[in-house]
C-alpha cells in the first residue's frame, strides 16, 4: 500500500500506532463499510469512520433533514434542512476527507433491495430506528455472511453490539426473537433523546467496525453494552447464540428476506407521503 | 435483596426510579412484587401465561435468565437484575417500502 504524502500526514497518528500501523491503514484504505441511516447514530459513525479514511464510505437514507434532526444528527446543517440527508452527509464527509468515496443510497431499505444494497459492502453499522429494518439488516447480514455493527438509542439510554455472521456467535433475532407488539414502544420522536447519547453509541460503532477491518482486538461480539448517560453507567452483559435461531440457529428457517412489516404486526404498504413521515425515521 | 435496573421506558411506572431494591427468591418473586409496588411495572415483561416476553430480556448479573432457569431462576442477596427490552427504535409508520 503506498501513501501519498498527505495521506502519510494525515493518518500519521493512525500509521504511528501499534494495533493500525501502514498496514492497518492499507485495511481501512481498502474498505467498504456502509451505515445506514444518516442521523444520529449515523453521523458520528460516518464521520469517525470518513476521518480514520474507510476507502468507500455508504449512506443509505431516504429522508430529508428536519430542523428537529439537528439537536444531535451532525453530519447536518442549518442551511440543509430540506435537502435529502443523503446529500448533506456527502458534503460534510468529503469536507473531512476527499480521500473517502461516498456512495449514497436514497432509498427506503426492503427486501427487495436489501442484497443489493449491501453486498459490495465488507461491515454493515446499522443506525436505523425501527423493528422492520432492524430484522431486515440483520437477517441480510446474516445470509449474506456480514459482520454487522448493532447500535441503538432511546431517551437516555443506549446499547451497542456486534452481530457476526454464521452460526456459534448470536445475532439480533438472538437477543430479541420477536419485536413488541406495534404501539407499545414510543419512538423517538415520541419519547424524545437525549442529544449527546447518539454520538457516544454511534461512536463505539464507529470503533467497532475500524477493528472488525483492522482485525484488532476482540469485537463486541456476544456481548451487549449498555449505556445510561443519566447515571453514568456503562454494564455489559453477555449475549447468547440461540441454537434454535430461524437465521443463525442450527436448523435455519428464514433462508431468503421475508415480509417485515407483517412479522412486525405492520399492513404493508401503509407508508405516510414523505411530507408527513416523522422526521426521525433514522437514529 | 438484590437491586433490580429499570430501563428509562419503563421508569414511567415507577415514578423516575432508575434502580430499585427487590426481595424474593426467585426472579419471578423479584418480579411479582414489583408489581404489587409498581402496577403496571412488569406488563411488558411477563405475558399472562406468566413466561417472559420474546422482546424483553431479564439479566441476573450479566447473564440472560434464558439461558438460566428463565423465571424459576433463583436470585441471592446482591445480585443485580437488569431488564431489557427492545427499543430499537419502535417508531410504527413503516420505513420499509
Amino acid at each position: 500500500m503506498s501513501f501519498t504524502e498527505d495521506q502519510v500526514r494525515r493518518y500519521a497518528r493512525h500509521i504511528i500506532l501499534p494495533g493500525i500501523g501502514a498496514d492497518g491503514q492499507g485495511k481501512l484504505t481498502d474498505a467498504k463499510v456502509l451505515v445506514i441511516g444518516a442521523g444520529g447514530l449515523g453521523s458520528p459513525a460516518a464521520m469517525y469512520l470518513a476521518a480514520a479514511g474507510i476507502g468507500t464510505l455508504g449512506m443509505v437514507d431516504f429522508d430529508r433533514v428536519d430542523l428537529s434532526n439537528l439537536h444531535r444528527q451532525l453530519l447536518h446543517d442549518t442551511a440543509d434542512v430540506g435537502r435529502p440527508k443523503v446529500d448533506s452527509a456527502r458534503e460534510r464527509l468529503n469536507d473531512l476527507n476527499p480521500n473517502v468515496e461516498v456512495v449514497t443510497h436514497r432509498e427506503l431499505l426492503s427486501s427487495a433491495n436489501a442484497f443489493e444494497v449491501l453486498g459490495p459492502y465488507d461491515v454493515i453499522v446499522d443506525g436505523t430506528d425501527n423493528f422492520p429494518v432492524r430484522y431486515l439488516v440483520n437477517d441480510a447480514s446474516q445470509l449474506l455472511g456480514k459482520p454487522l455493527v448493532y447500535g441503538s438509542i432511546y431517551q437516555w439510554e443506549g446499547q451497542a453490539s456486534v452481530f457476526l455472521p454464521g452460526p456459534e456467535t448470536p445475532c439480533y433475532r438472538c437477543l430479541f426473537p420477536e419485536p413488541p407488539p406495534p404501539g407499545t414502544v414510543p419512538s423517538c420522536a415520541e419519547g424524545g433523546v437525549f442529544g449527546v447519547l447518539p454520538g457516544i453509541i454511534g461512536s463505539i460503532q464507529a470503533t467497532e467496525a475500524i477493528k472488525l477491518v483492522l482485525g484488532a482486538g476482540e469485537p463486541l461480539a456476544g456481548k451487549l453494552v449498555l449505556y445510561d448517560a443519566l447515571r453514568n453507567e456503562f454494564t455489559t452483559v453477555n449475549l447468547r447464540w440461540d441454537p434454535d435461531c430461524p437465521v443463525c440457529g442450527k436448523h435455519p428457517t428464514v433462508t431468503e428476506l421475508i415480509d417485515y412489516e407483517a412479522f412486525c404486526g405492520l399492513t404493508p404498504g401503509q407508508a405516510p407521503p414523505e411530507a408527513e413521515r416523522t422526521p426521525a425515521a433514522t437514529e | 435483596m438484590v437491586q433490580v435496573k429499570i430501563p428509562t421506558i419503563m421508569r414511567r411506572h415507577t415514578g423516575g426510579e432508575a434502580v430499585l431494591t427487590g426481595e424474593g427468591s426467585t426472579v419471578r418473586d423479584v418480579l411479582q412484587k414489583l408489581e404489587e409496588r409498581f402496577p403496571g411495572l412488569t406488563k411488558n415483561v411477563v405475558t399472562d401465561d406468566g413466561d417472559l416476553h420474546r422482546f424483553v430480556n431479564v439479566y441476573v448479573n450479566d447473564e440472560d435468565v434464558r439461558y438460566l432457569g428463565a423465571l424459576e431462576t433463583e436470585v441471592k442477596d446482591g445480585d443485580v437484575l437488569s431488564i431489557l427490552p427492545a427499543v430499537a427504535g419502535g417508531s410504527v409508520d413503516p420505513f420499509v417500502a
